[in-house]
């Protein structure tokens, strides 16, 4: 965990702006860090990580791996002393890193893009393609071998097959998807 | 307490007690890695009498990959869904067995009612769909209903094969409980107990029944999860298995044993499969053999029956002289 003395010049206008927003009630209390299960495996503190966040301090926050670790657990959302959304200012961090322009932060926001993107052509989630397509977007033979094991047994049980079955029946989401993107300024 | 004083104001306010018919809502992984909680539970809630309806035409409610990619979706997919049981199953409960479903319909729900523009942002897009959305549903997760609606009572009426000598470890996982405490504590959740304690187990002492069992990182970031796994297990051992309310802590639970580090199998399942065991409902019926965690000690024990009461041998031998 590095314990840098971190540089106080504010930068306002930010990507991070509509995050610091969300926490700027922060008191620095730390009631986060001691909650996150997670913690130990981030390579910075989520306490000091919104507080880097509050300074605008966008590479610095960007090139963590301590949002990219939160599981939604939402312990510190409950604990919060300030009653501060910070499973979602979590998850807001995953979009506005994935969404910036650059190749690697896009990578590491790839499985929700998958995700999502399988929910938009088939409304209800194909597992088997949507594993298929992630370690495509993932480009790494590596990632999809850390996962046979375990598709092989669920295959074995039944659970999951080579090729999708046919997607059931659903109203198509691409209105939805397609009034959300035009609402949020999107593509 | 505070959280049985607001279930019984809300059925005070809807008029009726024990409503016992629910808008059901499977979502994505009931369908597929999950198929034996979906069908556990339909098998379990037909016996207790209450009437399931699925919502007409429900889609994916984003999970946890929704908030990671549009604010606005990660409302409006599970709200598409509270609409239509608004629409189509008005007057019942939605229910939903997945927590992940779960808080994100509720959170729709939730997240709407305190914020007018947000909740007019989300009708903006259902519109697209020519769908509106009054928000009056209420959201129920499987955990809820069987232990406030059914009730330990109900449950135990139904047992024909006693648990009685087995000790089980009540996992509730995060989203069941966090972060709108609905209907338990969601630093000590005690809701399972009675439910469980109803089949004549005993419940097994542990402090993990509400800590993060990794969540989606078992796939995104593997070896972080895997502590947290080896965590919830470690501190299981003693019991006979693990009870989950989640597809995800079940996944988690019963997939990575081996790599995270566990020696002896410790035996997971859905609570609805562990009630539907006790009340006698067919292993095919629970879809047993789906599971990936299921032990023969475990299913031998249970075969076995409840052990025979003690019998103080003077006596026994004494009355068996006098026949």
């Amino acid at each position: 965990m590095t314990r840098t003395a971190i540089l106080v010049t504010q930068e306002p206008h930010s990507a991070l702006e509509p995050v610091r927003e969300m926490i700027s009630a922060c008191m620095q209390c730390g009631t986060c860090s001691a909650s996150c299960p997670n913690a130990e495996a981030m390579d910075m503190s989520p306490r000091r990580m919104w507080r880097l966040t509050l300074l605008g301090q966008q590479e610095q926050v960007f090139a963590s791996t301590a949002f990219w670790l939160c599981s939604n657990c939402y312990s510190c959302s409950l604990r919060c002393p300030r009653g501060l959304p910070l499973t979602r200012a979590m998850n807001a961090l995953k979009r506005i890193a994935a969404q910036g322009g650059d190749k690697a932060l896009a990578r590491k926001g790839a499985f929700y893009r998958t995700f999502m993107d399988n929910v938009r052509r088939h409304g209800r989630v194909q597992e088997t393609e949507l594993m298929q397509r992630w370690f495509l977007a993932m480009k790494s033979p590596a990632l999809a071998m850390q996962f046979a094991p375990l598709g092989l047994k669920l295959m074995a049980k039944g659970k999951v097959h080579l090729t999708a079955p046919h997607a059931p029946e659903v109203t198509s989401l691409e209105p939805l998807f397609h009034k959300a993107a035009e609402m949020e300024g999107q593509p | 307490m505070m959280t049985k004083q607001k279930h019984d104001q809300s059925e005070t306010s809807r008029g009726m007690k024990k409503q016992i018919k629910y808008a059901y809502y499977p979502g994505c992984s009931l369908t597929g890695t999950a198929v034996e909680f979906d069908a556990s539970t339909r098998a379990l809630l037909a016996r207790l009498g209450a009437d399931l309806v699925d919502i007409p035409d429900w889609t994916c409610c984003g999970a946890s990959a929704g908030q990671a990619v549009s604010e606005l979706l990660a409302f409006a997919l599970p709200a598409r869904n509270l609409a239509l049981a608004e629409r189509d199953l008005a007057g019942r409960d939605v229910l939903a067995p997945c927590s992940a479903c779960y808080l994100n319909l509720l959170a729709a729900r939730e997240e709407a009612r305190a914020d007018r523009a947000l909740s007019a942002r989300v009708e903006e897009v259902l519109l697209a769909e020519g769908l509106t959305w009054e928000n009056f549903t209420e959201v129920r997760h499987l955990l809820d209903v069987l232990a406030f609606d059914v009730g330990p009572d109900a449950i135990a009426g139904q047992i024909s094969h006693s648990l009685e000598g087995f000790s089980l470890a009540p996992y509730y996982g995060c989203q069941t409980l966090r972060p709108y405490a609905q209907f338990d504590d969601p630093e000590r959740p005690v809701s399972m107990e009675a439910i469980l304690t109803a089949t004549g187990a005993h419940i097994h002492t542990w402090d993990k029944g509400a800590r993060c069992c990794g969540a989606s990182l078992a796939t995104t970031h593997r070896a972080a999860a895997l502590p947290r796994i080896q965590e919830v297990l470690d501190a299981a051992t003693g019991a006979d298995a693990i009870v989950t309310v989640c597809p995800m802590c079940q996944m988690n639970l019963e997939s990575f044993q081996k790599q995270a580090g566990i020696r002896e199998p410790m035996t997971i399942l859905y609570l609805p499969q562990l009630l539907g065991l006790a009340m006698g409902l067919s292993r095919h019926e629970l879809m047993l053999d789906k599971n990936l965690a299921l032990t023969r000690g475990f299913m031998d024990k249970f075969t076995a029956g409840p052990p025979p009461p003690p019998v103080p041998e003077e006596e026994g031998v004494a009355i068996g002289e006098a026949d």
